[in-house]
């Protein structure tokens, strides 16, 4: 958000920004158009893509055993193309729940579902969700019954994590369309379940 | 300890089910082995391929050897002296080869 | 990081800005990816970003920490010289200032 005319000195941070920048120009190293397009496929990427993914594998049983075997075949079997992903989808069950975190820095399924959010890159979440996810869960109001075991995965090294939640009762005559608007990011993180509005 | 390499017969050498301990070593460098989880006794719950080896990448090399990669399953209750929850809660972790015995 | 005792989790979110958007963008064409040259690996991302002293971390913001760690590993890798990259700063210092950006994210 800018007002035409009003100004502010960059930050250190942004003159590095800048100067890099230009610098790699300058040298060929990229152009300003490659930087254009990348920003715009990277906002283009979408926890969108991955709801459409779990809708597909709540109403096509192959789909989803595809999509257990091999997350990043079944992603481009339905047109998303996510290019160096290495995608592991795992299950929620009424015996299981999943909940993601990069304990190491903040690695993220990011050709899917576009760039984590603030919380899943933080200090806290990233010490107490291995340690302590029943307690993070329920700041995020989510309460898992004591007799499911969770599951939680830290994506130390080159996979990416996408938690398939449990299909709610009620929406068993839902076309694909519409279950995917109840997919939501939390949800594939595993801070969330889906919820019928 | 034997150095594995992508010549050599058994590599990799652990399965889905293997019981194995993470090493316990504090080397400097770039390292992906978290420090909560060395010293511990998981099961290994699949092999995930062969990547370069980041400690080795992080240094401009060319991260050869290349290590198997897995994900291994530990016990929360077991790596968390405190730990409250279903005894049966896990943690599972991405760890390379040359980190597991 | 995993296991050390942390406060509550704050769910914040934030509109990244231009300019973080760029950096990551850079980021993902400097490792190769989407036709860029590639230049660098994530982990030497990560390496440069550990580098950083605990306050300096501390301070500074994802993508602040992001452009630092990229910037110094092309200078370590010889992409750009120290000294190209002061005269570029002051250079840019001096040519203007910048729009007024979204408000400025926590770390």
């Amino acid at each position: 958000m800018s007002e035409p005319g009003k100004y502010q000195p960059y930050s250190y941070f942004q003159l590095m920004e800048v100067s890099l920048r230009e610098l790699l120009v300058e040298k060929g190293v990229l152009t300003e158009a490659q930087i254009a397009d990348a920003v715009e496929d990277m906002r283009q990427r979408s926890p969108e893509r991955g709801a459409q993914v779990v809708a597909r594998a709540w109403v096509d049983p192959g789909y989803k055993r595809r999509l257990l075997a091999d997350g990043t075949k079944a992603c481009e079997e339905i047109g998303l193309d996510v290019p160096a992903l290495r995608l592991v989808v795992v299950e929620n069950t009424p015996q299981t729940h999943n909940m993601i975190v990069c304990t190491l820095c903040s690695c993220y399924p990011r050709m899917l579902l576009g760039i984590p959010p603030d919380w899943y890159k933080s200090r806290n979440y990233r010490s107490r969700a291995v340690s302590e996810p029943r307690a993070v869960l329920e700041e995020f109001g989510l309460s898992i019954d004591k007799n499911r075991t969770i599951r939680v995965h830290d994506s130390t090294a080159d996979m990416r994590y996408l938690v398939l939640p449990m299909r709610p009762a009620g929406t068993e005559d839902w076309s694909e369309e519409r279950l995917t608007s109840i997919v939501t990011r939390d949800c594939m993180i595993g801070v969330a379940v889906p919820k019928l509005s | 300890m034997k150095v594995k390499s992508g010549s050599d017969p058994d590599f990799p050498r652990f399965k889905a089910g293997d019981r194995v301990r993470v090493r316990k070593a504090y080397p400097l460098g770039h390292i992906r082995t978290p420090y909560y989880i060395r010293g511990h006794r998981g099961v290994i719950e699949r092999f995930c391929g062969v990547f370069g080896n980041p400690e080795e990448l992080a240094q401009m090399r060319s991260g050869e050897p290349r290590q198997p990669l897995y994900r291994v399953r530990f016990l929360q209750k077991d790596v968390w002296p405190a730990y409250r929850g279903n005894p049966e809660d896990v943690v599972e972790v991405e760890i390379f080869q040359h980190w597991l015995e | 990081m995993g296991g050390l005792p942390a406060g509550k989790v704050e769910p914040t979110e934030h509109a990244y800005a231009e300019w973080e958007r760029r950096v990551d963008a850079l980021m993902v064409l400097l490792s190769g990816v989407h036709g860029g040259k590639r230049l660098m690996t994530v982990d030497e991302l990560r390496k440069n970003i550990e580098a950083l002293p605990p306050d300096a971390y501390d301070r500074m913001s994802y993508y602040e920490r992001w452009v630092t760690s990229i910037t110094q590993t092309m200078i370590q890798r010889g992409v750009i010289t120290t000294d190209e990259l002061g005269r570029k700063m002051s250079d840019v210092e001096n040519r203007g200032q910048s729009p007024i950006s979204a408000e400025r994210p926590k770390p």
